[in-house]
């Protein structure tokens, strides 16, 4: 069963991207589970797959008019396809950064791939419930879900 | 995309040659926004450690900043190659890896400081600052 700590690696990843990158806190809605069916997944995801301890996926998914506003918040002028997909592996990045930190050995973590306009290629092991947790920054939405074993 | 920049800038005298090595385009031209200060000029940049390696060849930069998870070579790696290379280049690592071990292999290896992503404007600027006032004591 995952823990709450454990979780909280993940939330805090995506969060402190946000207010440190983007120059602006994002805030945390209410978490859900996923049990049967797929998580949702935007136009952007970053991917990471986590394997040891725990075993599944966890990723960081955004649509286009988030991404374009949080490129420009950070001084980016070129709000290209190419640089969409940066900015979600450069969050999924973060989050890897904090769980190897926070969990050490004890997981091994991939490298962040990035999903774009596919959601088909973003898939959950199946039989595992998915925790989504909304990130909510000025008036958009993403979503980071968490699917571990 | 991989990608590798270098152009010769003859002119710079008593500027610091700065080679900035990322996978991430957005990081790198952010890097190259905010590293635009009187005391040093970008002469090429990278998107893996082959690619920073090849262009420090043809023109050594004095200052690098080196992501560590990159395809093809990683900053780990491309430190040591660049240290060989040139014994006095200063390298400050900018990495989401940003547990103990990481850094200490880094310094290990021959980097001089360490930032980790994600970063503010700030953050970078007084990192390079304090890089350069190491390079002067």
């Amino acid at each position: 069963m995952m823990t709450k700590v454990e979780l909280e690696t993940f939330v805090e990843g995506t969060t402190h991207y946000f207010e440190t990158a983007a120059n602006q806190p994002a805030s945390v809605g209410s978490p859900y589970i996923v049990q049967d069916g797929k998580p949702t997944v935007q136009e952007f995801t970053g991917v990471i797959s986590i394997a040891g301890k725990r075993r599944g996926i966890v990723y960081f998914t955004a649509s286009r008019p988030m991404l374009t506003v949080m490129l420009m918040r950070m001084g980016e002028t070129e709000l290209t396809q190419e640089n969409m997909c940066d900015l979600v592996g450069e969050v999924a990045n973060t989050i890897s950064g904090n769980a190897r930190r926070d969990f050490g050995k004890d997981f091994m973590i991939s490298v962040p791939q990035v999903v774009a306009g596919e959601p088909e290629k973003v898939a959950p092991p199946d039989n595992m419930r998915s925790f989504v947790i909304p990130i909510n920054w000025r008036s958009h939405s993403a979503q980071l879900v968490v699917c571990l074993e | 995309m991989a990608s590798a920049t270098a152009q010769a800038q003859p002119h710079l005298a008593g500027k610091l040659k700065l080679m900035i090595c990322d996978d991430s385009n957005i990081i790198r031209r952010k890097i190259e926004r905010e590293l635009k200060i009187d005391r040093l000029q970008v002469i090429s940049t990278a998107s893996n450690g082959r690619l920073a390696v090849e262009a420090f060849k043809k023109e050594p930069a004095d200052v690098v900043t080196m992501d560590i998870t990159m395809p093809e070579m990683d900053g780990i790696e491309c430190v040591e190659k660049l240290v060989a290379l040139k014994p006095d280049v200063l390298i400050l690592i900018i990495s989401a890896l940003s547990d103990k071990s990481t850094a200490i292999e880094a310094l290990k290896r021959g980097a001089n400081g360490f930032l980790c992503k994600p970063f503010t404007d700030r953050q970078l600027t007084e990192a390079i600052a304090e890089l350069l006032r190491g390079a002067q004591s």
